[in-house]
Parts: C-alpha cells; structure tokens; sequence
C-alpha cells in the first residue's frame, strides 16, 4: 500500500522494508493436502482454509474414489452416532475426552456430502447436549459453549461454521421457560429445541427452493458463479416445475466448482453453458438474473463468498441484471467487513499449471466480500429479504 | 388574538437561497410581499423596526388540530379537571420545551378518527413543514380550505378569503369548507405550475391561520371563558384534558394515546412573528435578535451573541423559578462553556439531579405533577440559552417517564431518591458504559498501517483512538480541523500519548483523503433514515470519503438515535453567531466585513449542524455493535422497549 502515503516517505520506507520481509514468508506454499489429509486432519494447518478443503472435498469434480467414501459415509452413518453416544454416555462419567467427542461427532456428521458444515456442527451440539451429565443448567451451558468454542477453533475460517454454532446456543438456551422447570425437563426441553434447530437448517435449503421458484420464468438465462448446494437446489426444483430455463456456469477457478455444477445440471437435462471466469462481462446481457450461494451473510447485508461473487456482482449491477442470493439462515454471521481486506483471510492453494517463479506473489485467498448495494435479494428460510432485513434479524437475535 | 393572526397567516412564497429582503423578489414573491402589507401593519416589520429586534424565542404548540375539531369539541368540553396522574405523560416528543405547550392545549388531544388521520399526515410532512408539500400531503377531507386555482392575479384575493374563513367561522366551518372543497377538486386537474404553488401558498396560510383560530378556541375552551391566552407561569401544573371528554372518547384513547407517543409535535418556528411576540413576555433570558438574517433559515433561532450574558448573571441571586444549578448550567451553555453532545446531556442531566434533590413539593399538589412541570420550566429555560440537541431530548423525555411512572404510594424523598438513582444510571450506561463498549467494537475495525481520518473533536473518536493506540497497534491518525479550531485541542491531547497524527484544515481533505484508509467520526444525532446530524463539515468529509471509496464509520451511542426524519440541513439546525465567519481567528486586524455586517444586502449564515446523508456512511458504531445505516429502525424500535421496561 505504498502508493498510499505519497506524502509521508518515513512510512513508505517502512511499508518497504515490511513488504521485502514478506514474500520469503508467503512464497512458502505447502503442497495441497489430499482429501484423505483433510478428513483425518483434526486440526489442519493454519495456512490453508480448512473450510474450502472440505467444500473440495464435497463439491470438488466427481471421482468414483470420493463417491465411494461418501456413501460409505452415509451408510455408516446411523450407527456410527449410536455407538457414538454410548460410547460418551459411558466416559463421559470419567470426564474425559469431552472436547474430542465434540470434533469426532463432527467429523463424522460432516462425511455426509449434502449435509453442510454448519449444520453438521448444530447436529453435533445436539449430541453434546443429549450426551451431557451435567446436573444444573449452567453446567450444561457452560458444556455446551466448550464444546461450541472446540467446534469453532477447529476451523476459524469457515463463517458458517462459526455462525451455525452462535446461533445454536442462541436458539437453544434464550428461552425464559428453563428457569421454572426442574433441570431434566429443562434439558429435554433443550434437546427438543435443538433437534428442532437441526431440523430446520436441514430443511432450509428445501424452503429456500421454493421460495425462489416466483423468480425463475420461462426462457430466463441464469448466471450462477461456483457450486453452491442451495443454487443447485433451487434449479434442479426449478427444472422439476418444467421451467424452461438456461445456465451460464462460470468455471470456478481454483478449484473448478463450475465444472460441478454444469455436470450436475447436465444431468437435470438443463441447458448449462460453461464461461471462463473472465467471460463474466462478455455475456451479461444475455443474461436475466444472477444467482450466487454464500460463505457467510454479514451484519451489513453484503455476503461473503467465493472469489469472483464481487466481480460478477459488480458487472451485474452496472448492467442492471438482479443478483440473488440464496443463503440459509444458519449463514447470518456477525461480521461487518468494511471492505475485501475486513476479514480473516481463508487461504487456498491456487495451482496455475506451471511452475510459478519464486519472486512471483500469488493472491491465495478463497473468498471476497459483496457489498450489500450490488445484491438485490436474499432468498433464505427465513423468507425473501433485501439486504437491510439481514442486519434487522441479527439484531433481533442477538440483543 | 389580532396580533396572533400576525404575519404568520399571510401566505409568503418562500425564497430559496440567499437574497436580501429589499432585492427585487420574483414575481409571485412580489405578490406576497405586497399582499402582506396590511397584515404586517399589526405587528412590526422584522426586518427594520426596533420592537423586531428584541423579538425572543417562542414554542409553537403543535399544529396538528383542525380548527372545526376543535370548534365542535371545544364547546363540549368542560372545565379541565385535574387528571389522574401519568395521564399526562408525554413520550413521543423531542423538544421538550415543546411539552410545555402540549399539556397546555389540552383538548386537542381528545381527537377522534379525524384527528388521527392528521396525526399520521403530519408525521409525513413533519420535517419539512414549511415545504409547499403538506397541502397535498393532508388527507383530501381533511384541510383543503382554500378555494384554488384562480388565474394569476385573483390569487391573491383568494387566498386572503382563505386567510378569513377559519377566523370568522370557528363554529361553522363545515358548510363551507366542503363548499370549498367541492369547488376546488374538479379544478385540481388543469392547473399550471404557478398556480399549483399559489394553492400551496393560500393552503398553508389558511392552516396557519386555523391553527391560530383553533388555538384561541381552546384557550377559550379549556378555561371556560375567553382568555387571551393560556397560562404562561411554568410552576403552575399544566392544564389537563377533562376528564369527562376523555372518558367520552374512552374506546379511542389507548390507541390514539399510543400514537401520540409516536408522533414527535412540531418544531418551533421562528418566523411565526406572532408566536415569537407572544414568547417575549414570558421568557427568561431576552436575547435580541441578529438583523439581517438569512431568508431560508429564518425558521431558526438567532441572537445577538454575548449581549445577555452579564444580564443574566446579575439575575441569577433574583430569579427563584429556576434552580440555581440549571441557571448554571444554562448560562454556560449560553457562553458556550460546555460543548459536545455528551458533556451538553451529562451537565443538565446532573443539574437536574441536583434540582430534584432540592425539590419539595408544594402543598395542595403531588409530586408527580409538579415536578413534571417544574422540570419542563427547566428545560424551556435552557431551550431559550440554546437549542437542545436530540440527544438531550432522549435523555429528557426518559426523565419524564421515569417521573410519571412512579408509584403514588411513594414518599417524597424515596421518590427523589429514585429518580436521582435513574438519572445515575442512565449516565452510567448510556453514556458512559455505551462509549466503553463502542470504542471495544471500533478498535477491532483499525489494523496495523491504517492511517485514521477524524473531524473536528469528537470525544467517541479520541476514546477510540486513545484505546487503538494502547493496544499497540500502528496507524496514523489524520486530524481535519474546521473554523472552530475544536480539532488542535485534540491533537494536542492525542500527541501528547504519542500517537502519530497530521494535521488539516477542511479545505485540504481532499488532498488528504486518498492516504486514508479509514474515516471515524462522532455524530450529535442519528437519524430513523440513516442520515448522520453531526458538526457543520461532516457531510463534507464523509462525502469526499465516499467518493475515495474510503469507509466511513460513525461513532455514536445510541441515545442519541432519534425516529425522526430529515432530508436536508436547512430544516432543523442551530445558528451560531453570524460574526464568528466575518472574523479571521487570531488575526484582530483583518477586518474586512467590519463596516458592511450592518448592509441590509449582506447577510451572514453561520450554521452548527448539518446532515450527512445516509449513502455515504458504512457503519455506524454503537453500544449495540456496528450496524449498517439502514438498522437505525431498529435500534430506535428496540431502545424504545427498553427505554420503557428500565
């Protein structure tokens, strides 16, 4: 940011000598970890995002090894939990391991390729509470904010994560009934809400289908930037309701999540056309409206998304074309970035093909923040919102 | 009741801009200057005679009733009795003096449908009730007097009829304004543009001049016998509805009680010439008016500065109306001791502690009541010293509802104890507790290598910066200053911690604004629209920011949140002292303008505040956390819960 201070040369020298201190240090790129890596990775390391090496990992291009282990995933799933809890219930007298079982009943909900992240991590809170033997109510809050902050600090990337959590214990201990009830009914009331929380976030991107199905019209052209579970929802509902409709798919650069969603919608006998992120420009005006997912919907009403959302919504806006969100509410995070630069950085391998020289900087980061002004809607299960309603809801929420 | 229909009921076409009163106006400004002649015969012209000089503050009571309400009511209603207590709780207000006259002119309140209807219309044009607006904004049954659309020059005659109608028929107005009306919808189609603005004209005369009728009509009303005007002395507790007529209305009430809360009354208007005479006899501080004021801001409060200070110190031993304490309090105000939104609020909140500690209730009344009363007095005094900011209004209407909302099985010293005990605790966190937390929330905003932009001297900001800088973080902080010079003793203290700062006058921001990456500023009021009420210069800077893409927070607790709306800066806003621009600070021998402040072709604008539209804001920091501009809504819907259950 030299070109900041022209008039301050003391600063400049020092900006100078910070910058020639840092390329030795980000040039040290460490070599993109295997989906193996990741999964077994409780704790990965801090200069790669484990949030997007998970969505790698869920939404990355099909390999039948990676299909192979989500159905076994699945498969294994039910049981996995009993065992799981019983296996708690029986050491959770002794105390110990507490913070693990927190992070291993994560994981093990997180394998499932459509259940996201957040909400793995509020079925796993649940857990926490069901397995729990605390006797008072504050035993059990304070249980549950441990296993909440191990939850977060696994992954301080990844906004949803950190949201679905916050707004777990929100949810789930705001209630003035608990203080008139003996614990155990108090804490089935806990459980109940909780189950009910989970339920609806599992639901949400069912909600949000329908909702937005008022928007897609016959013979619309619909852009859509990197794979989302929510976007794909909402067109493989649209495509059910017989909508004729085309996608652009934008290719996804680094990690290709285009490529997915084209395959995806191949599928569905939709119409899809593959762009180059670049050629978002070149075909805006034939296209009708735009629809993004999102990371993390923030206090201002802006998103936080794959990079490229801002690109794509910025040609949008000077096109006049609507850019839709679609967002579950799991997502509204607490967070007010004032500009890119605002946020903790979600790193992410960027592979160009060819050896990159080692004076060469590469911009690593994974996400971008879209400012509230370039989005028209927020389709979330909460409803259709403009952006302001966000910062409403997160208020309500939280005072 | 002659000189009430004064000017203020001639239609006036107002003149946007600067101009002199003698320079040869537009043609339909001709028009009304003319036609206002033998109106203006009854009272002085402002602009030459003496008796205009020394014209003083003065409270417009709210306009919201219709003369015909009151002429079909007013008969009805009986001598004010004395109502229960926290009857007459006033929330939805923000000029407090204003309250004064609102319990003054009781039965206005006991509308029905047709009142509500103007209530709601009158939050619409509320902000800008000078505007041509409001004749089109009133519901169509409710105030369309005046017989329209005429060519050119019966405009005139027509809107001098409009001016007579409400005078003459206080009882009968119904025929004839329905008569009226009946005329004027079906020309409303084919009029010209120039005759759309003298039907605005003639409309609002004619509601000023009902207003007027209306209100003599319920001082007549509410005493039984025709008064000239409704009790001025503050001590004495303020009329009340009647009972009866309340209880008449008794389904409406709760419901019209609530949106009374809701809508905020009027501002006092200054060019009202009759209200502004009326106001002389009774105020206080007899501050003179500044000659040669500027057209689009006579609305507004101005004074000769400096001239009642020594006067009013000798009154202070004689005056027993008003507690020493607040007497303080408002002279410091009136030299301007005591500046910055906070310290304004903190020193008339604890002033007013003070003046409850001292308070006894008289016999024959309750405590409830007279204090309510007696701090109204308190508030129009120091109205009268200077315009009270919207903050101040908060933290006022809070001590009001804390009053009315105590017990009556209270005795007096537990009842002073714990208003006392509120007015500490709404210091304690409001205010003192809200910056804590503001400046926790702000610091996470600044990141190493920042460079800092501020104005003026806000003391959020330098609380904020001060907390940055112990926490060790490098940035850079930019001070902008303007003509008050507020920002050097900033500066002075910022240094003097070791921070790092450039100073800057208004003029350079713009030179300066591509090296900064952040902009904080403090602000006296936030808006229901977002829009920012701070210091005279910040639209400036925060509009230069915008156009850097830099962002701007605002810092601001969130008792200085108001539901109001406002558009512009000419609306609402203090003056200051006109002279202050004519002289360069620090430099006595540069006396250019010396010997023209006198021309009537030269006039000065010296305004304190201005809004920052809502565009140009990121953030705004509050206690609450940091929220875009469009939550302003809610904070204010949330804070008003709360503001009731403390």
């Amino acid at each position: 940011m030299w070109w900041r201070s022209p008039s301050f040369i003391l600063d400049r020298q020092q900006q100078n000598d910070t910058a020639s201190l840092n390329p030795e240090a980000t040039s040290v790129s460490s070599p993109p970890p295997s989906m193996a890596d990741t999964l077994q990775n409780p704790n990965p390391d801090a200069n790669i995002s484990a949030y997007y090496q998970t969505r790698a990992a869920h939404h990355g291009v099909l390999t039948s090894d990676w299909l192979a282990q989500a159905q076994a995933a699945v498969g294994r799933q039910p049981e996995d939990k009993l065992l799981g809890n019983d296996a708690r219930a029986a050491s959770a007298a002794g105390g110990a391991g507490k913070r693990f079982s927190v992070i291993d009943e994560f994981n093990s909900w997180r394998k499932q390729p459509d259940l996201a992240e957040a909400v793995a991590a509020i079925r796993a809170l649940a857990a926490v509470i069901r397995a729990s033997q605390a006797t008072t109510m504050m035993e059990l809050e304070i249980e549950l904010k441990k296993a909440s902050d191990s939850l977060k600090s696994w992954d301080t990337t990844s906004i949803s994560l950190t949201a679905g959590c916050d707004l777990f214990i929100r949810y789930v201990t705001r209630t003035s009934a608990l203080e008139y009830e003996d614990f155990n009914s108090a804490k089935c009331r806990l459980i109940e809400r909780a189950e009910k929380f989970g339920e609806i976030s599992y639901k949400a991107r069912r909600i949000i289908a329908m909702l937005s199905q008022d928007f897609i019209f016959d013979g619309c052209t619909i852009l859509v930037h990197g794979f989302s579970r929510v976007v794909l929802e909402v067109l493989k509902t649209a495509a059910q309701n017989k909508k004729l409709f085309r996608v652009f798919c934008t290719e996804g650069r680094p990690d290709r999540t285009g490529l997915r969603l084209s395959d995806e919608l191949a599928k569905l006998d939709v119409p899809v056309k593959l762009l180059m992120d670049s050629a978002v420009a070149y075909s805006m005006d034939e296209v009708d409206m735009v629809f993004v997912g999102a990371d993390g919907v923030v206090e201002s009403g802006g998103i936080i998304n794959m990079m490229g959302t801002y690109q794509v919504a910025l040609v949008a806006h000077s096109m006049n074309k609507p850019v839709y969100v679609a967002a579950e509410s799991y997502k509204f995070a607490r967070l007010y970035p004032l500009d890119q630069k605002d946020m903790a950085p979600a790193l992410h391998p960027v592979d160009f093909g060819v050896p990159i020289p080692a004076k060469v900087e590469v911009e690593k980061s994974a996400r971008d923040y879209t400012p509230p002004q370039y989005l028209t809607l927020l389709f979330t299960d909460l409803g259709v919102l403009t952006p302001s309603v966000v910062s409403d809801e997160l208020i309500q929420l939280y005072l | 009741m002659e000189t009430r229909r004064g000017s203020g009921a001639v239609p006036r076409v107002r003149q946007v801009g600067f101009f002199t009163p003698n320079a040869p106006p537009q043609p339909t400004g001709q028009r009304a200057r003319t036609q206002s002649a033998p109106l203006e015969s009854n009272s002085p012209p402002l602009s030459n005679s003496p008796a205009s000089n020394s014209l003083s503050p003065v409270m417009i009571p709210p306009s919201r009733h219709l003369s015909e309400n009151i002429a079909t009511r007013s008969a009805a209603v009986p001598v004010p009795g004395r109502s229960a207590p926290g009857e007459h709780m006033v929330v939805g207000s923000y000029n407090p003096s204003e309250l004064v006259l609102e319990l003054e002119s009781p039965p206005s309140r006991t509308g029905d449908g047709e009142f509500s209807e103007e209530t709601e219309s009158n939050l619409g044009w509320l902000g800008r009730s000078n505007s041509g607006k409001f004749a089109s904004s009133l519901p169509s049954g409710g105030f369309d007097l005046s017989p329209v659309k005429p060519p050119e020059n019966v405009g005139e005659v027509e809107a001098k009829k409009s001016i007579q109608v409400p005078e003459k028929c206080v009882g009968p107005v119904e025929g004839v304004r329905s008569e009226l009306t009946s005329t004027s919808k079906p020309q409303k189609a084919k009029t010209t543009k120039a005759e759309r603005r003298a039907k605005q004209e003639s409309d609002r005369a004619a509601k000023a001049a009902a207003k007027e009728a209306m209100q003599s009509a319920a001082a007549s009303g509410g005493a039984g016998k025709p008064v000239k005007q409704p009790s001025q002395k503050k001590d004495v507790p303020p009329a009340a509805p009647s009972i009866a007529a309340s209880e008449r209305k008794g389904p409406d009430r709760p419901a019209e009680k609530e949106r009374k809360k809701d809508v905020p009354p009027p501002r006092m208007q200054f060019d009202d010439k009759s209200r502004v005479e009326k106001a002389k006899r009774r105020s206080v501080v007899n501050q003179t008016e500044v000659r040669n004021r500027v057209e689009l801001f006579r609305h507004l409060p101005q004074y000769e500065h400096g001239t009642q200070l020594p006067n009013l110190e000798s009154k202070i031993f004689h005056l027993d109306s008003i507690h020493p304490t607040v007497y303080k309090v408002g002279l410091q105000y009136l030299a301007g001791d005591i500046t910055g939104g906070n310290a304004r609020c903190i020193a008339m909140l604890q002033a007013f502690q003070e003046a409850i500690r001292d308070y006894s209730t008289p016999p024959e009344k309750t405590l409830i009541r007279d204090l309510t009363a007696k701090i109204n007095s308190y508030v129009s005094f120091l109205t009268e010293c200077r315009p009270l900011s919207m903050s101040m209004g908060n933290a006022i209407r809070f001590l009001k509802i804390h009053i009315a909302k105590l017990p009556l099985n209270l005795s007096e010293l537990e009842a002073k104890a714990a208003l006392c005990s509120d007015i500490d605790r709404f210091i304690n966190e409001k205010i003192v507790l809200a910056d804590k937390v503001i400046v926790r929330h702000a610091a996470t905003k600044i990141r190493d290598g920042d460079v800092l932009l501020t104005y003026g001297s806000s003391c959020v900001v330098e609380m904020i910066l001060l907390h940055a800088h112990e926490l060790g973080k490098q940035f850079r902080v930019v001070v902008i200053d303007s003509r008050q010079l507020e920002g050097q003793k900033l500066l002075k203290r910022l240094v003097a911690k070791g921070l790092r700062c450039t100073y800057a006058h208004i003029v350079d921001v713009s030179y300066i604004m591509h090296e900064v990456t952040r902009v904080f500023l403090g602000a006296s009021s936030v808006l229901a629209n977002g829009t920012v009420y701070s210091r005279v210069g910040t639209a400036l800077v925060a509009m230069v920011a915008h156009e850097f893409r830099v962002p701007v927070l605002v810092c601001c607790e969130a008792y200085k949140f108001h539901e109001r709306v406002q558009l512009d800066s000419i609306c609402f806003n203090e003056l200051g002292d006109p002279n202050d621009i004519a002289r360069v600070p620090g430099r006595p021998e540069v006396k250019h303008l010396d010997n023209s402040t006198d021309k009537e072709s030269l006039q000065l604008l010296n305004l304190k505040y201005d809004a920052t539209p809502s565009d140009y804001i990121s953030m705004i920091v509050t206690e609450y956390g940091m929220i875009p501009t469009t939550s302003v809504p809610v904070i204010v819907r949330e804070y008003r819960k709360e503001h009731l259950l403390i």
